[in-house]
C-alpha cells in the first residue's frame, strides 16, 4: 500500500503532488532523526574519545617515542664510535712518530759509529804509509851510500887495473863528485 | 519502477520511538566506524598491519588537517573534528552500497551536523576569549567608515556558513544518488522497451558504471571538505583576531 503510494508520487511528481512532496524536506521527519542523530553522534563521540583515540594516539606515540629513542642510541654509538676512531687515529699517529724518531736515532748513531770506525782505519793507513814511507827513503839513503862505496872500489879497481897503481882517494871522490854533477 | 527519489524516503520501522531506517543506518555508521577501528587497532602492532595502517592513517590525516588550520592550540576539538570526518565519510560511503539509506542525503542531517560545527565555534569563542570572540566581525585595519559595512558583511558571512556547509554535502549526495537511478533506470527502461532500443541499453550502463566511480570520489571529497571547513571555521573560535 505505502509502496504504491510512493510509487505515484514518484511518477507524478511533476504533476504537482502537493500531499507527498520530496523526502528529505518532509518536516514530520525531523523530529526522529534529529534525536536519533544525537543519540549516534554522543555515543560515537563518547567511544571515540573515550576508546579508540586514545588507543591509536597510543599506538603512533608509542613508535615515535620508540624510534626516537633508537635515534638517539645510535647518534650517542656513532659519537662513540667516532671518538674511537679519532683515538685511534691520534695513536697511529703518535706510533708513527715514535717510529721515525727511533729509526733517525739508530741511523744517526750507526753513521757516526761508521764514521769513527773510518777516521781510525785512516788515521792508522796513514800512519803505516808514512812509517812506510821512512823506511823506503832510509834505505834508498843507504842504498846511494852503498853506491857511491861500490863506485869508488870500482873506479880506483879500474884505475889500478889502467895504470898499476891505486889513486889517491881524494881523486876518486873528486871525479866522482864531478861525474854526479 | 521506483522513482528516482524513493530511496530517501524515511520509513518507520519502530514509531514508538521514532525508530527509521534513517536511525538504522546512524546506529550502523557509528557502529561500522568505532568497530572498524578498534578490530584494526587491535593488536597495537608496532609495525602495522594493513588495517591498522589504515587506521592510523585516517587519525594522521585528521590530525594534520587539524593542526594545519588552527595550530597546537586546536588539538582539543581533536575528538570532535574525527568523529565528524569518519561519521561523515562512513555515511557517504555506506550509502554507495546499493539498497543503502544514504543520511548524508537528509538535509535535517547535514544541517544539524553544521549547526553542531557552528554552534562549538560560537561556545567556545565566547568561553575562551569573551567579548573579544566578537572581534571577528570587526577585521582590524579597515576604515572606520567602511567599518559598519564591513560588519554586516562579515556577520552576513558568518550566518551563511551552516547553511553552505550543510547545503553543500546534502546536495552532492542527493543529486549524485538521483543521478546513479536515473541511468540505472534507463538501462532497464531500455531494456525492456523493444528489441531495436534494447541494444542502447548498455550506454546508460556504462554512464553508470563511470558515475558510481565519480560518486565514490565525492563521497570521499565532500567529507573532506566538510572536516577542512570545520577545522577553518573553529580556526576563527581558537584565534578570533584576524
Amino acid at each position: 500500500m505505502a509502496q504504491a503510494q510512493t510509487h505515484q508520487a514518484g511518477t507524478e511528481a511533476h504533476g504537482g503532488a502537493h500531499d507527498v512532496g520530496f523526502p528529505p524536506f518532509a518536516t514530520e521527519t525531523f523530529p526522529g532523526q534529529l534525536l536519533w542523530l544525537t543519540i549516534t553522534f554522543v555515543i560515537l563521540y563518547t567511544l571515540l574519545s573515550k576508546v579508540v583515540l586514545p588507543r591509536l594516539t597510543g599506538i603512533i606515540e608509542n613508535r615515535r617515542s620508540l624510534i626516537a629513542n633508537d635515534l638517539d642510541e645510535a647518534a650517542a654509538l656513532k659519537t662513540q664510535a667516532e671518538e674511537a676512531g679519532a683515538a685511534y687515529e691520534k695513536a697511529l699517529a703518535e706510533a708513527r712518530g715514535r717510529a721515525q724518531a727511533l729509526a733517525q736515532e739508530t741511523r744517526a748513531k750507526l753513521s757516526a759509529e761508521t764514521d769513527a770506525k773510518r777516521k781510525t782505519l785512516e788515521a792508522d793507513l796513514a800512519k803505516r804509509l808514512a812509517d812506510a814511507e821512512t823506511a823506503i827513503a832510509a834505505t834508498k839513503a843507504k842504498a846511494m851510500s852503498n853506491v857511491r862505496g861500490i863506485a869508488a872500489d870500482t873506479a880506483s879497481s879500474i884505475v889500478e887495473k889502467l895504470t898499476g897503481k891505486a889513486p889517491a882517494p881524494a881523486a876518486i871522490e873528486a871525479a866522482l863528485d864531478n861525474a854526479k854533477a | 519502477m521506483a522513482s528516482p527519489i524513493e530511496q530517501f524516503q524515511v520509513k518507520p520501522i519502530i514509531p514508538a520511538i521514532g525508530f527509521t531506517n534513517s536511525s538504522l543506518f546512524m546506529l550502523g555508521t557509528a557502529a561500522v566506524i568505532v568497530v572498524g577501528l578498534l578490530f584494526a587497532a587491535r593488536k597495537r602492532a608496532l609495525v602495522p598491519g594493513r588495517a591498522q595502517s589504515v587506521a592510523e592513517m585516517l587519525h594522521d590525516f585528521v590530525a594534520s588537517t587539524l593542526t594545519d588550520a588552527t595550530g597546537r592550540e586546536g588539538m582539543k576539538f581533536f575528538p570532535f573534528v574525527f568523529s565528524l570526518f569518519m561519521f561523515v565519510l562512513t555515511a557517504n560511503l555506506l550509502g554507495m552500497i546499493p539498497g543503502f539509506f544514504t543520511i548524508t542525503s537528509q538535509i535535517v542531517v547535514t544541517f544539524a551536523l553544521a549547526i553542531l560545527v557552528i554552534g562549538t565555534v560560537i561556545v567556545y569563542g565566547f568561553v575562551a576569549h569573551g567579548f573579544h570572540f566578537l572581534g571577528l566581525f570587526a577585521p582590524s585595519g579597515v576604515p572606520g567608515w567602511l567599518l559598519p559595512f564591513i560588519t554586516v558583511i562579515e556577520i552576513i558571512s558568518f550566518l551563511s556558513r551552516p547553511i553552505s556547509l550543510s547545503l553543500r554535502l546534502f546536495a552532492n549526495m542527493l543529486a549524485g544518488h538521483i543521478a546513479l537511478k536515473v541511468f540505472g533506470g534507463f538501462v532497464v527502461s531500455l531494456g525492456t522497451a523493444g528489441i531495436g532500443i534494447a541494444l542502447l541499453s548498455p550506454l546508460p550502463l556504462v554512464m553508470a558504471v563511470g558515475l558510481t566511480a565519480l560518486e565514490f570520489l565525492v563521497a570521499g571529497l565532500q567529507a573532506y571538505v566538510f572536516t577542512v571547513l570545520t577545522c577553518i571555521y573553529l580556526n576563527d573560535a581558537v584565534h578570533p583576531g584576524h
